[in-house]
């Protein structure tokens, strides 16, 4: 248990052995752990990102769908009730049809009512004219009486 | 080798030393050497009479070759790492680096990039000195014996020369760390101002700094030594012991060992950042 020489080889030994730990082994090794740290860090986060963007795309996609049926139902209701619009409005125009149609189916029977009468009419004075002139033996003028006759013929 | 057990213990305790003799030494075989030279110790009084110009070949050796084993695996992977999934080895040298970087980080609040390798080579390399205990006490020596070398004591860390050598190491930092940071006033200021802030005081504050300042590597290197020294000694008493009643004794005390050789490596980790910080913070 001598104290000598071995003690100023055990610090420069030892001086050296720090000195390459410093600039040869500690430098690499933590740089490699600070960079899988940095990745694992990174992984994590890009996780949580995503499973925070899946909860936000699932909200949206219900928001969608809740937004899509109620458009659908809002579209359905228009669609009846134009429906029902329709089926409102071309019965109105049936009707209305009937009513012209019958409206001028009675003004054609008037017409002919008053084409039948007056053509009877006309018939009659000329029936009661040569009538008169049977019992006259005469011809009548037809000028000279012809006011009698369209008198006559409007009282017919 | 040893006969009695006092001469078996000494024999396990003493160094493999080479260094220097003087012309006209005496040898233990009774030649005197006709010149000074260098030359291995073949007993105790030898290596003692050598004095401070003599190498201890086997603490030295085996510690560089402890250091470079650590540097060597530290650096293979260092050079092969990955930043994706790493293997076993990569595994084991991460983990060891996280738990130094830990302990700065939670015992040292200034910046230094210096003292995190620092601790990580003190840890590792001083872990690795201790686990050489766990080898049997006669292994390696009967092997050196047999070629030739009379002593041959592999654990570095029972070696007072090793854990003063790297204290001494520390303590060098806190002195300039010291001066770096507070600034040659500011330590001096520091040793001479405190604990009482008086001017008449200065020399009983001086002696008490000094003292605090000089204990540091001290107690840093003796509790080392002290702890593994001790070990050793245990050791040595149980392979004293008949062959069949060895183990009852060396497996309870190997298994004890496993705690207290990273425990000291740890210790002496931990104080060197403690001691490492103060040197960098104002008091």
């Amino acid at each position: 248990m001598n104290i000598n020489l071995t003690l100023i080889g055990q610090s420069i030994a030892f001086a050296i052995f720090v000195w390459f730990c410093v600039k040869y082994v500690w430098p690499p090794i933590t740089a490699a752990m600070e960079a899988r740290q940095k990745k694992i860090a990174e992984g994590l986060s890009a996780a949580d990102r995503a499973s925070l963007d899946l909860e936000l795309a699932q909200e949206k996609a219900a928001q969608q769908l809740h937004q899509a049926k109620e458009e659908s139902a809002s579209l359905i209701d228009q669609a009846n009730k134009r429906a029902a619009q329709i089926v409102e409005a071309s019965k109105d125009d049936a009707r209305k049809e009937g009513e012209k149609l019958i409206e001028q189916a009675r003004a054609e029977i008037q017409q002919e009512r008053i084409q039948a009468r007056d053509a009877l009419r006309t018939e009659v004075a000329l029936l009661a004219i040569a009538g008169a002139e049977k019992i006259l033996e005469t011809s009548v003028d037809a000028k000279a009486h012809s006011e009698m006759l369209d008198k006559l013929a409007a009282e017919l | 080798m040893a006969d009695t057990p006092v001469e078996y213990i000494k024999h396990h305790l003493q160094n493999l030393t080479y260094g220097k003799l003087d012309a006209g030494y005496e040898r233990f075989d009774g030649s005197v050497m006709s010149e000074s030279g260098w030359t291995f110790a073949r007993t105790a009084q030898e290596a003692s009479d050598m004095g401070f110009m003599a190498i201890h070949v086997d603490t030295l050796g085996w510690s560089i070759a402890m250091g470079v084993l650590f540097l060597g695996l530290f650096r293979f992977v260092a050079t092969r790492v990955t930043t994706g999934v790493p293997g076993a080895l990569q595994n084991l040298v991460e983990v060891t680096v996280e738990f130094i970087e830990n302990l700065v980080k939670d015992g040292f609040h200034a910046r230094n990039p210096l003292i995190a390798p620092l601790a990580l080579t003190i840890f590792v390399w001083i872990l690795l000195m201790n686990v050489l205990k766990l080898i049997p006490v006669d292994y390696i020596p009967s092997i050196a014996h047999a070629m030739g070398l009379e002593y041959f004591k592999i654990v570095p860390t029972t070696d007072p020369n090793a854990t003063f050598g790297m204290s001494i190491g520390v303590f060098l930092l806190i002195i300039f760390y010291s001066l770096k940071v507070k600034g040659v006033t500011g330590f001096a200021k520091e040793l001479g101002m405190q604990p009482f802030n008086h001017w008449a005081l200065i020399p009983v504050n001086l002696v008490l700094e000094i003292l605090v300042l000089i204990v540091k590597p001290i107690s840093l290197a003796l509790r080392l030594f002290g702890n593994m020294y001790a070990g050793e000694v245990v050791f040595i008493l149980i392979a004293l012991l008949p062959l069949w009643a060895q183990w009852t004794l060396n497996v309870p005390w190997a298994i004890f060992h496993i705690l207290v050789i990273p425990l000291q490596a740890f210790i002496f980790t931990m104080l060197t950042i403690v001691y490492l910080a103060s040197a960098h913070e104002e008091h």
